[in-house]
């Protein structure tokens, strides 16, 4: 499991490469946060070469999604396969978050 | 990061139900293993149960949480304590149970974390998903034990 992190048009585009749960949640919200320390403030996360996410994971996702917006920024979400949206629907996270089907979707909407 | 996970498989000499084989792991309390346990659990289970979606994201996503409450909230990460998991399995049926060493807790009294003064928390969901995705979980009297059964015709 891997973030591959890079910049798109003043986004920063975090992949999200295997799984997003207990064992690698806090390096993604320390990314995330680092990225916000240096003054970024759009993010997108795709979701589209990951295989499932955990409760972990996902509590990651929502504090992440507090802080972007309390720093006055937006964070969006990309990519999610049939078994993920189910997870979002499932807890009502979908609610929550901006998701769209694909990464470049997502890139022009912010 | 690789850890040296093994599995003991069994033959169950008495198929009850139609569990007929047993994997037994022993796994430290690292987070860093739970990837791993899961992997092991379910590749096992790939090649005999009936439904590979039941595998690859009820099975992952249940276990991944029982295994990561289990290193966290039950052992609370102590390296002395370790986490026992035993899957039974058959063609159409699956049993997964996840013992910690810690104190158990109350599994009856979990607020819903749908509710919309709950959704914004960050923690809280973990029970609720694998109830959503296995079709019984039970526990034992301490609260230190979760096993969670999958069904499938």
């Amino acid at each position: 499991m891997a973030f591959n992190v890079k910049k798109a048009g003043g986004v920063v585009v975090i992949e999200v490469e295997g799984q997003l749960i207990v064992g690698n949640r806090q390096e993604l919200k320390q990314r995330v946060l680092d990225a916000l320390e240096a003054g970024d403030r759009k993010f997108l996360i795709d979701f589209t070469r990951t295989g499932y996410i955990d409760s972990s994971g996902l509590g990651v996702l929502v504090s992440l999604s507090k802080k972007i917006r309390d720093e006055g920024g937006d964070l969006r979400l990309a990519g999610l396969n049939e078994d993920l949206k189910t997870l979002f629907e499932l807890t009502k996270l979908d609610t929550l978050f901006a998701i769209t089907d694909s990464a470049q979707e997502a890139l022009s909407a912010f | 990061m690789s850890f040296p996970l093994h599995a003991h498989l069994a033959r169950c000499e008495r198929a009850e139900g139609g569990l007929d084989v047993e994997l037994r792991l022993r796994l430290p309390s690292d987070v860093g293993v739970v990837e791993e346990a899961v992997e092991l659990v379910a590749r096992h289970l790939e090649a005999a149960f009936v439904d590979r979606r039941t595998i690859r994201f009820n099975l992952r996503v249940a276990l991944a949480e029982a295994i990561g409450n289990a290193i966290l909230y039950g052992n609370t990460e102590d390296e002395t304590k370790g986490v026992a998991v035993r899957v039974l399995f058959g063609r159409n049926t699956v049993e997964m149970e996840v013992t910690d060493e810690g104190c158990g807790f109350d599994y009856r009294y979990l607020p819903d974390p749908t509710l919309p003064a709950n959704r914004m928390r960050p923690y809280g969901r973990g029970l609720f998903l694998i109830r959503q995705l296995v079709d019984e979980v039970r526990f034992n009297d301490a609260g230190n034990s979760i096993c969670m059964i999958l069904r499938r015709a």
